[in-house]
C-alpha cells in the first residue's frame, strides 16, 4: 500500500437491484437499466450527473455476447461515456464498487455509477456447461469436469481438516435460504427448510448435495457513488467506503490446500488496514461473506478473520445455534440477506447485492432484514476463478 | 493530477503472426521478466498491483484472469482483469496510483491470436444477438458501411486510405517489431481484393500475437528507479453503443471524447502544435484518416490532404504511426493500444532507432477495441526537455 | 432504500415458455474454435504421458518440484531450472465422487475423482484425475494410488492417456514420496 494513503473519500449514495430468478424474459441490457435507474432515482441524481461508469459481468459465455461490456453498456449509461468493465470471475461483484472507488478517490470523476449484471438463463443446454471453459484445456476439460468438482475438492478438505461435518455446514444453508425470506428479489427463499432437507437433496459432486449449492440466476444491481463533497449534499446518510482489498492466487490450484482461502485473508486485511479495522469480530457489525456453496459462508468467514480458522461452525449442531450465532438478532450478524443461497447467483450481480444489502443495513433500511445491533460498519466478500480470488469491501455509516 | 505517475519499465515479446513454440504463458513470462528488468524491480517485493487486459473469448478461456498471476508475478497479490484495450489498463493503473492505493503497479495485455481458429465468427459473436448476427453479415460489412459514408461525407477517395496502408507498411519495414512492413504503393493496396467495398483486403490490419508488459510508478518511487521516467500527462476514455443503427457513421465521437478528456488533464489546447507524434488506430486503413481527426489534430474531413502532403510521414511535421501502426505492426487485438504507448515510450527515450521521430517530448497512443464495438482510450505521454538533453 | 421501494423490478419465464415459443427469443451457436500452442512446459509434458511417463519442473531456489511443469516459478518469479520425472504413484489429498457430467446432466455411473500429491513432486503439489477400481466407501484421503495408462498405441500425448489411478496393491510401490 501507498505510503501516502487514500486521496479521497467516497461513499455509496444510492442502490439499486431487479429481480433474481431463473430465467428472466428482459435482456442483459435492460436488467442493468432496471438496477442502474434505481440506483440513480434513490441517489436523486440523472445519467447527465454521472461522470463515469464501470461495469462487472463475468463469463460472456452466459449471455453469448463476445466483449459483453459493450453489448451491455446501453443499459448501463454507458453510451458517450467513460465506461470500463472490470472482471475477476465471481470475486467481480465487489470488485466492480472497488474500481468505481478508484475513479473517484483519485479524483478524476466525482460521481460513478457501478452496474453489475449476469443473465446466465441465455446459455443453453446449461449455463454449467459455459463453467468448463474456466478450466484449464490440457490439464481438466477432457476429463469431463464439472464446476461443482472444485467445490467438493474443496469441501472435503475443509470437513477433513477441521473436523467439520455436513449436518453443521447444511444450518448454513438454512439459516440463508430462511432469511431470504425478507428479500423482496429472492430466488429461493423457504421459510421452512430444514439441514433434514439439505441432507436429504439429491447428490450433485460429493460431498455437494442439490441444496448446498445457489442456483444459477438472471440478474442486475447497481450503486452509485461520490465524492465527499458530492456526497454530502446529495444525501444525509452517506455509506463511506473505508477500506477495499483484493488479492488472486496461483492458477494451479491442485497445488494448494485449499482448506483455507489465504486470498480472502490477504484481500481483507487490505481493507481492514486501510479501514483502520484492527479488530475484525468485534468492530465489523455485520457481514456479508460470499455463499454460492453454504460450506463457503464457512470458509470464506474464517478468511475474513472474523472467526478462527474451523470455528464458523464450533458448536453448530441445529439450525437453532445458526440462527443464535449468526442470525439477525446476534452480534454479528452474518449474510442478513439470504446470501446467493436464498437470494440467488447471477455471479456478479449476486457480489453486488451483497455491497447493496451492506448499504441498506448500515442505513438501517433493511426493513424486515434490518440487523438489530445498531451497524456502523459492514463488509462484503466475493471470491471466485478457480478457488483463487478475494475481494473484499468495508462500508461505514 | 496531483500525484505524478510515470512509466518506468517496458518489456515485450511475439511480435510474430506465429508464436506457435511457446504458450501464451511463457509469452507473457518473457515479456514480464524483460519489463521488470528493464524497470530494475523484483514484482514479488516491489510491484503492488497488477492489471492485465484481456477478453475470454480472444483466449478462449472463461474467467481469464485465473491463469495470469503466475507468469506475471502477481501470485497472492491484487490482480485484476479489464475487459478491453491495454490503454485502459494503463488508466486504470493510474487511477489505482493516484488513488493512493499503490506505489507501483504493472500493466500487461498479448494477442496470441494464433491460438484464434475463427477469428470472424468471434466478431459476428460480438455482435448484438438480437437486431445485427440474424442479418448474416460478414463483421467487416459494418467496417465497409462505415468507410463508404466517411468518404462519401468528408470527400475523401480510396486513394487516400490506400496511401495510409502505403505509409505505414513503409514505416514499418524499419520496425523490428513489426511484421507486415512491406514496400507498397497507393496502386498496390488499390488492386487488391475487395472485401465490403469500398474495403479491400490490404485496408485490413491483419493479426499478429504479442505481449507487452508496462511497469507504472507513483513519482517519488519512479525518480528513484530511473533516470528517463516518462509521464502520464492525460488520458482519456469513452464508449457509444455497438448498436449500429444509433451510430455517426462519419466520425468516431468515442475518440473525439477520450481525447477531449485526455486533453483535458495534459493541459492541451493544441494537439497539433503541442504534440509530437500520433499512434492511433489503424485497424481499418480509414480509420486512422478518422481517428486523426477525432483527435483534433486536424479538422473534419482535412485529414486525406494533409496525407496527400506528407504531413503524416515519419519526418513531417505530424508523424502518425512511425511505428507501422496496425497495418504494419499487425493487430494486436487488446494489446494493440499498450503497443502503441510502447512506441510512444521508446519514442520519447530516444530508443527508437531507425523510427527515432526527433526530438520527441510529448506523444499521443489512441486504440479503438475494434469492430463491432465504438470504444476506445487515449493516453498522453511525456518526458522532460532536461533529460532530454 | 430497500425498505422503501416497493417494486422490484424482472419478469420470470420458465423454460417451457421459452420451448414452447411464448416468448420470443433468438438463437444461435458460437462459432469459437482454438487450437492453443502448448509451448515449452506443457508440450513436454504431453508428449511424456505419450511416453506413459509424468515429468515436472524443479526450481533451485526454493527447491519445489512442480507438476504441472511450467517454465517459470511463480513463487520466486525466475525460470525454473531442470526437469524431472516424478513417479505414477502417489497419496490422495482430497477426493469427491461426481454424478455429473460437464454439461450438469446426471451420468449413470459417478465418478471418483481427486487431486494426488504424486511421489517425486514437493509436498501438497498435486494433480486431479479420477479414481477406478475402487470402492467409494473405502476413498480416503492419505490412500495411496497408482496411475493406470492406457496401452500405449492408445495414448495421444493428453491427460487422458492416465484413465484413472487405483488403490496401491499390498506391497506395490513406495510408501511416501522422495
Amino acid at each position: 500500500m501507498s505510503a501516502l494513503g487514500v486521496k479521497r473519500k467516497v461513499a455509496v449514495v444510492g442502490a439499486g437491484i431487479t429481480l433474481f430468478r431463473r430465467r428472466l424474459k428482459e435482456t442483459g441490457r435492460e436488467l442493468s437499466f432496471y438496477a442502474a435507474k434505481m440506483a440513480l432515482d434513490t441517489a436523486g441524481i440523472t445519467l447527465a450527473d454521472v461522470d463515469a461508469v464501470v461495469c462487472g459481468t463475468a463469463p460472456d459465455a452466459f449471455d453469448g455476447v463476445h466483449m459483453k461490456g459493450e453489448y451491455l453498456l446501453d443499459g448501463m449509461g454507458g453510451h458517450k461515456k467513460p465506461f470500463v468493465r472490470v472482471y475477476v470471475g465471481g470475486g467481480t461483484g465487489v470488485f466492480t464498487p472497488i474500481a468505481a472507488w478508484w475513479h473517484v478517490a483519485s479524483g478524476h470523476f466525482d460521481i460513478v455509477l457501478a452496474v453489475a449484471e449476469e443473465k446466465m438463463s441465455s446459455c443453453f443446454p446449461h449455463p454449467q456447461k459455459a463453467f468448463t471453459t474456466i478450466f484449464d484445456p490440457m490439464l481438466t476439460r477432457p476429463l469431463g469436469a464439472n464446476l461443482v468438482w472444485i467445490f467438493a475438492l474443496e469441501m472435503q478438505r475443509y470437513m477433513h481438516v477441521h473436523g467439520v461435518k455436513k449436518e453443521q455446514i447444511a444450518t448454513i444453508a438454512v439459516k440463508n435460504k430462511r432469511n431470504a425470506v425478507d428479500h423482496p428479489c429472492a430466488q429461493l427463499a423457504d421459510p421452512k427448510i430444514t439441514v433434514q432437507d439439505v441432507l436429504n437433496s439429491e447428490v450433485m459432486v460429493w460431498p455437494v448435495q442439490r441444496l448446498d449449492i445457489s442456483p444459477p440466476s438472471d440478474g442486475a444491481a447497481a450503486i452509485v457513488l461520490a465524492a465527499e463533497h458530492v456526497a454530502k449534499r446529495l444525501t444525509n446518510d452517506p455509506v463511506w467506503i473505508e477500506g477495499v482489498g483484493w488479492c488472486l492466487d496461483s492458477t494451479y490450484w491442485t497445488n494448494r490446500d485449499l482448506y483455507y482461502p489465504k486470498y480472502v485473508e490477504y484481500a481483507a486485511r487490505m481493507a481492514y488496514k486501510m479501514a483502520g479495522i484492527k479488530n475484525p469480530p468485534k468492530e465489523i457489525d455485520v457481514a456479508e461473506p460470499y455463499d454460492p456453496f453454504d460450506y463457503k459462508e464457512a470458509h470464506h468467514a474464517e478468511g475474513l478473520m472474523l472467526v478462527r480458522k474451523g470455528e464458523y461452525l464450533k458448536d453448530v449442531k441445529d439450525e437453532n445455534d445458526i440462527f443464535a450465532k449468526y442470525g439477525r438478532d446476534g452480534d454479528l450478524p452474518i449474510c442478513p440477506s439470504g446470501g446467493l443461497l436464498g437470494v440467488g447467483n447471477p455471479i456478479a450481480a449476486a457480489g453486488m447485492m451483497k455491497i447493496c444489502e451492506i448499504f441498506w443495513q448500515l442505513r438501517k433500511e433493511a426493513g424486515k432484514r434490518q440487523v438489530k445491533n445498531d451497524p456502523r460498519t459492514g463488509v462484503a466478500q466475493a471470491w471466485g476463478d478457480l478457488m483463487q480470488v478475494g475481494t473484499v469491501v468495508v462500508m461505514r455509516a | 493530477m496531483e500525484r505524478r505517475v510515470a512509466v518506468v519499465g517496458v518489456g515485450w515479446s511475439g511480435f510474430a503472426p506465429q508464436t506457435a513454440d511457446l504458450s501464451y504463458k511463457e509469452l507473457m513470462f518473457e515479456a514480464a521478466t524483460r519489463a521488470y528488468e528493464d524497470a530494475g524491480v523484483d514484482p514479488r517485493r516491489d510491484v503492488d498491483s497488477f492489471v492485465t487486459c484481456a477478453e475470454d473469448y480472444w483466449e478462449g478461456h472463461s474467467i481469464f484472469d485465473e491463469f495470469v498471476p503466475d507468469q506475471l508475478g502477481a501470485v497472492m497479490k491484487p490482480t485484476c482483469t479489464v475487459s478491453g484495450d491495454g490503454l485502459y489498463g494503463l488508466a486504470m493503473a493510474v487511477m489505482q496510483i493516484q488513488a493512493g492505493l499503490f506505489d507501483v503497479v504493472a500493466v500487461e495485455a498479448h494477442s496470441k491470436a494464433s491460438d484464434i481458429l475463427t477469428y470472424e465468427g468471434l466478431l459476428r459473436f460480438a455482435m448484438d444477438p438480437i437486431f445485427t448476427r440474424p442479418l448474416g453479415w460478414h463483421p467487416y460489412a459494418l467496417a465497409g458501411l462505415e468507410m463508404a459514408r466517411y468518404l462519401y461525407d468528408t470527400g475523401a477517395l480510396e486513394e487516400h486510405c490506400a496511401m495510409v496502408v502505403a505509409k505505414n507498411k513503409r514505416n514499418a519495414l524499419a520496425n523490428p517489431l513489426a511484421s507486415y512492413g512491406a514496400a507498397l504503393t497507393a496502386d498496390d493496396v488499390l488492386a487488391s481484393k475487395p472485401l465490403f467495398e469500398p474495403l479491400k483486403e490490404l485496408d485490413v490490419a491483419p493479426l499478429v500475437d504479442g505481449c507487452v508488459v508496462m511497469v507504472l510508478a507513483a513519482e517519488e518511487v519512479a525518480r528513484k528507479l530511473t533516470d528517463t521516467p516518462v509521464w502520464v500527462l492525460g488520458m482519456g476514455w469513452a464508449s457509444e453503443t455497438i448498436t449500429p443503427e444509433a451510430r455517426d457513421w462519419c466520425r468516431p465521437i468515442y475518440a473525439e471524447l477520450a481525447a477531449g478528456m485526455a486533453y483535458d488533464m495534459a493541459g492541451i489546447t493544441s494537439p497539433a502544435n503541442e504534440i509530437d507524434l500520433f499512434e492511433i488506430d489503424d485497424k481499418f486503413s480509414y480509420k486512422e484518416l478518422q481517428h486523426v481527426e477525432a483527435l483534433g489534430v486536424c479538422a473534419y474531413g482535412e485529414a486525406a490532404r494533409l496525407l496527400e502532403e506528407g504531413v503524416f510521414e515519419r519526418d513531417g511535421d505530424l508523424p502518425v504511426n512511425p511505428s507501422g501502426g496496425c497495418l504494419g505492426v499487425g493487430n494486436l487485438l487488446e494489446a494493440t493500444g499498450l503497443h502503441k504507448a510502447l512506441e510512444v515510450v521508446l519514442q520519447l527515450r530516444g530508443e527508437a532507432g531507425r523510427r527515432q521521430v526527433p526530438d520527441a517530448e510529448v506523444g499521443l497512443a489512441q486504440a479503438w477495441r475494434g469492430l463491432p464495438t465504438a470504444s476506445g482510450a487515449v493516453v498522453i505521454f511525456g518526458v522532460e526537455k532536461e533529460v532530454r538533453a | 432504500m430497500s425498505a422503501r421501494i416497493k417494486e422490484y423490478r424482472g419478469t420470470y419465464v420458465s423454460r417451457k415458455d421459452l420451448e414452447e415459443g411464448r416468448v420470443p427469443a433468438v438463437r444461435d451457436k458460437p462459432e469459437a474454435r482454438y487450437a492453443w500452442a502448448a509451448g515449452v512446459a506443457m508440450g513436454r509434458f504431453l508428449a511424456e504421458l505419450k511416453e506413459g511417463r509424468i515429468i515436472g519442473r524443479r526450481c533451485r531456489r526454493c527447491g519445489r518440484v512442480l507438476v504441472p511443469p511450467r517454465m517459470f516459478c511463480e513463487w520466486c518469479f525466475r525460470p525454473t531450472d531442470e526437469w524431472v520425472y516424478v513417479r505414477d504413484t502417489g497419496t490422495v489429498l482430497t477426493y469427491s465422487i461426481s454424478h455429473l457430467g460437464p454439461a450438469a446432466e446426471r451420468i449413470e455411473e459417478p465418478i471418483p475423482i481427486a487431486v494426488i500429491q504424486l511421489d517425486g513432486a514437493s509436498p501438497g503439489v498435486g494433480m486431479l484425475h479420477k479414481l477406478g477400481e475402487v470402492k467409494f466407501e473405502e476413498i480416503r484421503i492419505g490412500m495411496r494410488v497408482k496411475a493406470v495408462w492406457k496401452p500405449p498405441e492408445e495414448r495421444e500425448g493428453a491427460i487422458t492417456d492416465i484413465l484413472y489411478f487405483r488403490p496401491l496393491k499390498e506391497g506395490e510401490g513406495q510408501e511416501g514420496g522422495e
